[in-house]
């Protein structure tokens, strides 16, 4: 399995890369830790004549906190993720949810920006920068613009991003209260057969702000406003965890596959989301 | 889609080679350099056997392009040691049937390697973990474990193996 021909570029600044991919159009991609690319290409699934590697660019790595802002270079890897303990302090969900990601060797390659921009449903970061309302940073030929990731996905592979475009960076605001990033696989390494990311706030013994994302379990993450809704006022327990699940089981659209048929991940759903609630609870 | 000249410092030996960008690391290494330790398994970034240290870092060197690895320091299993001067860790691998058919071994070992270099001294869960992206389908990986905490506990400079009780212990993080 070796990929088709292409010619390599590696150019060491953004506006570099974005030249290469002007001047060569739909024949460029950029890549960056490459382990979802590359082995589409040595499927000849994907035929890329120039490929333009990312990994000179100083300027796409790095995490840095500004107050209670973070900003992460795209090209910052699973691996960077976990062991930054300052991250780690200002949103402990990150290093949870990157920890369940692929298996070691991967993560020292994967990146947080490939991870988002793939668009691939089967990722785990899409749906946690959704539930952490992260703003993705787009550097094309007409300047700088930034999307929402509540925004970004907009079916499978496809994304808000242009293909005359490169994401840079992602940014969220430190988040509050307990969270928990809860997923089910078949084996390391295999994509979620159902996560889930919960953000809950909580005063007095009630919850009092909620923020719910669903991993692999439609064409792109889901966001379940009405399950959030359901918490807020509540102990996250009882009639208000139910109906928490039971609106997330009205948004969610799964497919069979071989993980199982659509009951099956329905269910595995409903499992994975109270335990993620019950974790956030306690954690908050 | 020419070759192009790709340098690789493998082993703290600086190469030249002449390889199309498309080509895989593992091999240039096997192919083009002759370094056969690296292995071809599953060639899907499942299995680990041609895992390699490329900058301080376990790759998979199936899902690594040459163009990508031009420039980089790469270390494999003939890099640790040779028969005349095992690496502490195929001593512990020998010493405590950490192989059988020996396929994923150098993969084991140099991935065991950085593993101990970021943490010298993990707990049996932590080597499970480290060692989550390696398959073995001989020895059902108890030995495997036994020989990582064998050897971090020589290179700890301890006499005695804390290493038997592999098996008794809470295996959850490999989930």
């Amino acid at each position: 399995m070796i990929p088709a021909g292409f010619d390599y570029h590696r150019p060491d600044s953004v506006q570099a890369a974005l030249s290469i991919l002007t001047e060569h159009g739909d024949e460029a991609r950029v890549v960056a830790g490459g382990h979802s690319l590359i082995p589409m290409m040595k499927l000849r699934m994907a035929e890329v004549p120039h490929l333009i590697d990312l990994q000179a660019i100083a300027e796409l790595k790095g995490i840095c906190i500004d107050g209670d802002t973070v900003t992460i270079g795209a090209m910052t890897t699973q691996h960077e993720l976990i062991t930054d303990d300052a991250l780690a302090d200002f949103a402990p969900i990150m290093r949870e949810a990157a920890l369940q990601i692929a298996d070691p060797q991967v993560r020292y390659m994967g990146t947080v920006g490939g991870n988002v921009a793939n668009g691939d449903p089967g990722n785990d970061m899409p749906g946690l920068m959704q539930a952490l309302d992260a703003v993705f940073t787009l550097v094309g030929p007409n300047g700088t613009r930034e999307v929402a990731a509540r925004d970004f996905f907009e079916a499978a592979y496809m994304t808000a991003r242009e293909d005359d475009e490169i994401l840079t960076a992602i940014r969220f605001q430190c988040p509050i209260g307990g969270q928990a990033y809860e997923k089910q696989k078949r084996k390391i390494g295999d994509y979620a057969t159902a996560a889930a990311a919960v953000i809950l706030t909580k005063e007095g013994g009630a919850c009092t702000g909620a923020s719910i994302a669903m991993t692999n379990l439609s064409d792109t993450p889901v966001q379940c406003l009405a399950s959030a809704e359901a918490l807020v006022g509540s102990a996250c327990n009882g009639e208000a965890l139910d109906k928490a699940v039971t609106e997330m089981l009205a948004v969610i659209d799964p497919g069979e596959d071989n993980r199982g048929p659509v009951e099956f991940k329905k269910h595995v759903a409903g499992v994975i989301l109270r335990r993620a609630i019950a974790r956030a609870w306690d954690r908050g | 889609m020419a070759k192009q000249i790709i340098t690789l410092t493998v082993n703290g030996e600086t190469h030249e080679v002449a390889a199309e960008p498309r080509e895989l690391l593992v091999y240039v290494l096997r192919e083009r350099l002759r370094i056969t330790g690296p292995h071809v398994g599953c060639e899907t970034s499942h299995c680990g056997a041609c895992t390699v240290d490329m900058n301080g870092k376990s790759v998979k060197s199936c899902t690594v392009l040459a163009a990508q690895a031009d420039g980089a320091e790469i270390t494999t299993i003939e890099g640790l040691g040779n028969p005349d001067g095992l690496h502490v860790l195929q001593e512990m691998f020998r010493e405590h049937h950490g192989l059988q058919c020996g396929f994923c071994t150098p993969g084991m070992i140099t991935r065991a390697h950085r593993l101990l270099q970021e943490n010298p001294n993990p707990t049996e869960e932590e080597v499970r973990f480290g060692m989550a992206g390696n398959l073995c389908r001989c020895t059902g990986y108890q030995n495997i474990v036994k020989s990582i905490l064998a050897a971090a506990d020589q290179m700890n400079g301890n006499t005695s193996s804390s290493s038997e009780a592999v098996g008794h212990s809470n295996m959850e993080a490999a989930e």
